[in-house]
């Protein structure tokens, strides 16, 4: 049996993604709003896949939901998707340089938001600007950073 | 390393069924506001957190501000009590006069509306749809479907309601219709959001229809939501193109949307229903 620690820091990962998609952004900034949650979602499932799964995937997801008032479900379905991707690569990725890893979590945001514009229009509310996607391609140029930090963040406190 | 439990890909699955059916179930049935509400008190905290920032610097800014700087305001608002004073005296006077002429008519009358304050947090929601956070919830008597006003206009009505907060839908989202009138001549029309932050869109409406630049639309009351008689817009462009069967019409909420940080819920007045 592996012992599991640090699970309080990858909460506080979660919850600090959360925080930062609701900060207030100023009009012209809204919509390069990086991907936060999802981001932190890829790192955790490429760093630990025994730890972080489809399960955390969905829930985080379920909790964004809320958080962007979308019918339930939503992104917990691309999350849950995203995180199983994740998964299934995760040892390529590792070995992967920063940059063919950016490229590979552009694809992975693309694709949650393809779920999800795609749920939107069942519902009937996509939006039809091309602004919807850039928040892929922002979270694609901060995935070197952010992959770099929060490798620091479970060096640091250990977390396996 | 995953031999604990069903494999990923049947969990995956799992959730991915999981998902659907609770899509399907909160848009269908709408039977999910528990669950909604149970998930928006795990949320609260971090939208709490996010906002004490500007707490922080507003209540900084009051108790910094200089004497002078308080003397000063406290004139001006003085003075503009003063003047809002001399309106509510005629206000009274023809309000009491309405009531005796519509006790004439034998019509119901409408009594003083309640009124709460509700504080908005800063906190950003999808940017494609126009929502925003209340501090008062079900404790305070906020109700799904509550009307929000601010000083100028109509802002919006409560969609998702918590014990302790509540989500609001503007009336410029993409979602969300409100009825009116125009203000001159009576003429109703619907006032549908376009996601933009400051256009209301008015269909509908043929193109000989009696409306013009600069009329002012009021709440009319028909959905039975909004309180009648509260102005929503002001209109902003015709366009009256003979090939097309309506005429175009765009609208400018007269509510400050985008920056308003205290609201009021108002509980309408609404006439009986019979079933």
């Amino acid at each position: 049996m592996v012992h599991h620690q640090g699970g309080w820091v990858i909460s506080l990962t979660f919850i600090a993604a959360m925080m930062l998609t609701m900060v207030p952004l100023p009009g012209w900034a809204e919509f390069l709003r990086p991907e936060w949650v999802t981001m932190v979602l890829i790192y955790w499932c490429m760093a630990l896949p025994q730890r972080v799964g489809v399960g955390v995937g969905w829930v985080a997801g379920l909790l964004l939901d809320v958080i962007h008032g979308a019918v339930l479900g939503q992104y917990a379905l691309a999350l849950s998707l995203v995180a199983y991707i994740t998964l299934t690569l995760h040892q390529r990725l590792r070995i992967y340089p920063l940059a063919q890893q950016a490229l590979i979590v552009l694809l992975l945001l693309l694709l949650q938001q393809l779920l999800v514009i795609w749920i939107k229009g069942f519902l009937g509310q996509s939006p039809d600007s091309l602004q919807y996607w850039l928040p892929s391609f922002t979270s694609m140029l901060l995935w070197p950073w952010m992959f770099l930090i929060l490798r620091d963040v479970r060096r640091n406190f250990r977390v396996s | 390393m995953f031999t604990q439990g069903p494999s990923i890909t049947f969990r995956a699955g799992l959730l991915l069924l999981a998902s659907i059916a609770l899509m399907t179930l909160d848009h269908r049935q709408q039977t999910l506001e528990g669950i909604r509400s149970g998930l928006s008190l795990v949320v609260y905290p971090m939208q709490y957190l996010v906002n004490l920032p500007f707490v922080i610097v507003d209540w900084a800014d009051e108790t910094l501000s200089t004497h002078k700087t308080l003397l000063a305001q406290n004139r001006e608002l003085r003075s503009r009590q003063l003047k809002l004073d001399f309106r509510l005296q005629k206000l009274a006077a023809l309000e009491a006069e309405n009531e005796r002429l519509r006790a004439l008519l034998q019509s119901a009358s409408r009594n003083w509306e309640r009124v709460l304050i509700a504080e908005l947090l800063s906190v950003d929601f999808d940017p494609f749809k126009h929502r925003v956070l209340l501090n008062k919830g079900s404790r305070d008597g906020v109700f799904e479907g509550h009307p929000l006003l601010d000083a100028r206009g109509v802002m919006g009505q409560v969609i998702h309601v918590t014990p302790i907060n509540s989500t609001a839908i503007l009336i410029t989202d993409p979602a969300h219709a409100i009825p009116v009138q125009v203000n001159r001549n009576g003429l109703r029309a619907l006032a549908v959001g376009t996601g933009e932050n400051n256009t209301l869109d008015i269909p509908h409406l043929p193109n000989n229809a009696d409306i013009e630049v600069g009329d002012l639309l009021v709440t009319s009351g028909l959905g039975l939501r909004f309180p009648s008689g509260y102005p929503v817009a002001t209109v902003d462009t015709i366009r009256r193109d003979p090939g097309q069967p309506y005429a175009q019409i765009s609208a400018t909420p007269l509510a400050q949307l985008d920056h308003a940080r205290e609201v009021l819920l108002v509980w309408p007045e609404l006439p009986e229903v019979p079933e």
